[in-house]
């Protein structure tokens, strides 16, 4: 019998070295006329010790790692006489950092082998579909309302309501948009998901298409995840190939068809109107909405736009029931949030776990604070549009309402943390300059506002005027969130605003230390 | 060690340009679809193409114009031989990216977002590979490079001038 292994073939495992470490574990293996089977999964998302290594056992998964190219023969030498090894980490279930998640999206990512739909089947995938399929349209709007699911790209509205009103909606055609473009900083969820588990992916968007009557499907995925282009590739074809796409579902009536579609470098496309219009080959300039996409969307028709993650929600929710799902959370945010710890960070990766949990429990004991030991000074929750966040505010607790009231988001659920050399006068110029660069244009807070914040902030930066400024970048800051089109500009005030109030110090100038008189 | 890959592209035709733009010109909204298929082609979007893909989806030449230079992606004349993106994003940034970013900007002699004399390579900056836990990171010729410090980004460079 050959002893099989596993993998990750996730972008981030792939970039610390996870192909070459396969190769070395094939050579090692032939050298030593071992049979092996290695099975290329996606990732388990504690990305500090990628390339992960898991071999299997009757006693269930045993992982070894950081595995570099030279660990690979002794890491051999110690499976074939099953003695010690000093990257052993112990069973893959039982890692603490795993251990006290709950992975509901993420139950199968790093697990199975994302190129398999056998697999994906064999360990629950598709019976969120199958029960659809025997619900019905309002059975399953009413289960989705229910569950609490609200959108995962940000924002944060009700799942359930967008759907209902694009099922009510009276159309020739209707479509479901994926929005794939998750440019913020600090973020990798939807890749992670899209590499590691992606029939959950068409699973979610099937049942949508199912429910609200949509034919179509697109999957708008940034250029910049050329791997997860790949995998929802390769995953189509797949699924198409076992009738879980095109005509007759699952064996029912309906129809449903998926086309991946590539951004082109365009951070504004990740706003689901100016998305909408890159996907009718346009330049992504920002709709006025109303009209919502759910009524006038894709080519005009009627449109489900949801980010992955909420996608990738559904299915759980259709095969255990909105209640099991909704018991997790607290207050109006339902269920699990996939967490991403990024940056300055010692244990950087994917945590998905209930609402509730603070931000600082999630930094310090969950990161294990800053990978350079320095301490903490500032995260950013929620992207390049997110607040920053000092350690005074770490007993903030992760839900939708707590960071709003904060005067912060938690977006897509990224948290990027910094250790004391930040210069926060730098990150707040760079929150005006990125959006400078990335303005579609259309409207004037944004695309002028941003100019004049990055110019005004080097004005204060050069010592010139420091507290009048200061006092413009509020007010600018001001008309840019309320005049502004979307959330570019309309956040983008969040880190600035964010930066002056709770590290204003780093604005002001150095005090001057007074000679002595001789 | 992993080989040196280098893009290889078709020099510009009119007839192989006109075939790319009629492969995908059925399909609902092809522009960017078109676009980025000229550029896999040629390595970049050759100023000739644009009245083609105009005629072809019965567009202005100022739409398609306008679209081209809407988004970051397309090129208007092909880049070096190597190019070397790196992440210029918050969590590189917090990780150490913005002195591995002048460094390899001395290294090379260029500044992010150009090409050295010699055409060798191109240096890009890129938001975010989503390489967050990883940073910083870099992609060198479609290869993905994370926990990039000193030493790795000189091999880079120095594979990228080779």
């Amino acid at each position: 019998m050959s002893m099989r292994l596993y993998v990750s073939r996730d972008a981030g495992a792939v970039a610390v070295g996870a192909d070459e470490v396969a190769l070395a574990l094939e050579q090692a293996a032939a050298r030593r006329g071992v049979a092996i089977d290695i099975v290329r999964t996606g990732s388990r998302g504690l990305y500090w010790l990628e390339p992960l290594v898991e071999v299997a056992t009757p006693q269930g998964r045993i992982a070894f790692g950081p595995v570099t190219e030279t660990d690979v023969p002794s890491l051999f030498d110690a499976l074939a006489s099953n003695t010690p090894h000093f990257l052993r980490l112990g069973a893959i279930d039982e890692l603490p950092w795993l251990k006290r998640q709950t992975r509901l999206t993420f139950a199968r990512c790093g697990v199975i082998d994302p190129r398999s739909l056998d697999d994906y089947r064999a360990h629950g995938g598709y019976r969120g579909l199958e029960r659809a399929l025997s619900l019905g349209t309002d059975a399953i709007l009413s289960e989705v309302t229910a569950s609490g699911l609200r959108g995962r790209g940000g924002a944060g509205f009700p799942t359930g309501i967008k759907w209902k009103t694009v099922a009510q909606a009276k159309a020739d055609r209707k479509f479901i948009v994926c929005n794939a473009d998750e440019g913020d900083s600090g973020t990798f969820a939807d890749r992670m998901i899209m590499e590691g588990d992606p029939f959950l992916v068409i699973e979610g968007m099937t049942i949508a298409g199912l429910t609200v009557g949509a034919a179509k499907g697109y999957i708008y995925i940034r250029s910049e995840y050329p791997h997860a282009v790949e995998a929802m590739n390769a995953a189509i074809t797949a699924a198409k190939r076992s009738g879980y796409l095109d005509s007759y579902i699952g064996g029912s009536k309906q129809a449903f068809d998926l086309e991946v579609r590539v951004g082109a470098g365009a951070y504004v496309c990740g706003e689901e109107t100016s998305l909408l219009e890159s996907l009718e080959g346009r330049r992504g300039l920002v709709r006025a909405k109303p009209p919502l996409p759910a009524h006038h969307g894709l080519f005009g028709k009627p449109t489900v736009i949801n980010n992955v993650l909420s996608f990738a929600a559904i299915p759980f929710i259709l095969a255990e029931g909105a209640k099991a799902y909704a018991d997790f959370g607290m207050g109006r945010s339902r269920g699990t949030m996939p967490i991403q710890l990024a940056g300055n960070i010692r244990h950087g990766g994917l945590f998905e776990t209930a609402f509730g949990v603070t931000l600082g429990e999630l930094v310090d004991d969950v990161g294990g604070g800053t990978f350079t030991g320095r301490p903490v000074r500032a995260v950013q929750v929620g992207g390049p549009l997110g607040a920053y966040f000092p350690r005074a505010l770490f007993d903030t607790p992760f839900d939708y309402e707590a960071f709003a009231a904060r005067d912060g988001l938690i977006g897509h659920g990224g948290i990027v943390v910094f250790d004391d050399s930040v210069d926060m006068r730098r990150q707040a110029r760079f929150a005006m300059e990125f959006c400078a660069v990335e303005s579609c244009g259309k409207c004037t807070p944004c695309r002028i506002g941003s100019t004049r914040g990055v110019e005004t902030i080097e004005k204060i930066m050069r010592g010139e005027r420091v507290s009048e400024n200061i006092t413009l970048v509020e007010d600018l800051c001001n008309t840019m969130k309320f005049g502004s089109l979307c959330a570019l500009g309309g956040f983008t005030p969040y880190p600035v605003l964010s930066a002056l109030k709770h590290f204003r110090e780093d604005f002001l100038p150095a005090p001057t230390t007074l000679q002595a008189a001789e | 060690m992993t080989a040196v890959y280098e893009p290889c592209y078709e020099p510009w035709d009119e007839t192989r340009g006109a075939e790319i733009i009629a492969e995908h010109a059925r399909q609902e909204g092809a522009t960017l679809v078109i676009l980025h298929a000229l550029q896999e082609a040629f390595g970049y979007v050759p100023e000739a193409a644009i009245p083609m893909v105009a005629q072809a989806l019965n567009l202005s030449r100022a739409e398609v114009h306008g679209v081209f230079t809407f988004y970051h992606d397309f090129r208007h004349k092909p880049a070096g031989r190597h190019v070397l993106k790196l992440c210029r994003a918050e969590a590189c940034q917090a990780a150490g990216g913005d002195a591995l970013a002048a460094r390899a900007e001395a290294k090379l002699g260029v500044s992010l977002g150009s090409t050295t004399a010699d055409d060798r390579v191109t240096l890009e900056p890129i938001y975010c590979l989503g390489l967050c836990a990883t940073a910083p990171s870099a992609m060198l010729d479609g290869r993905l490079i994370g926990r990039l410090d000193q030493k790795r980004l000189d091999a880079l460079v120095a594979e990228a001038q080779r």
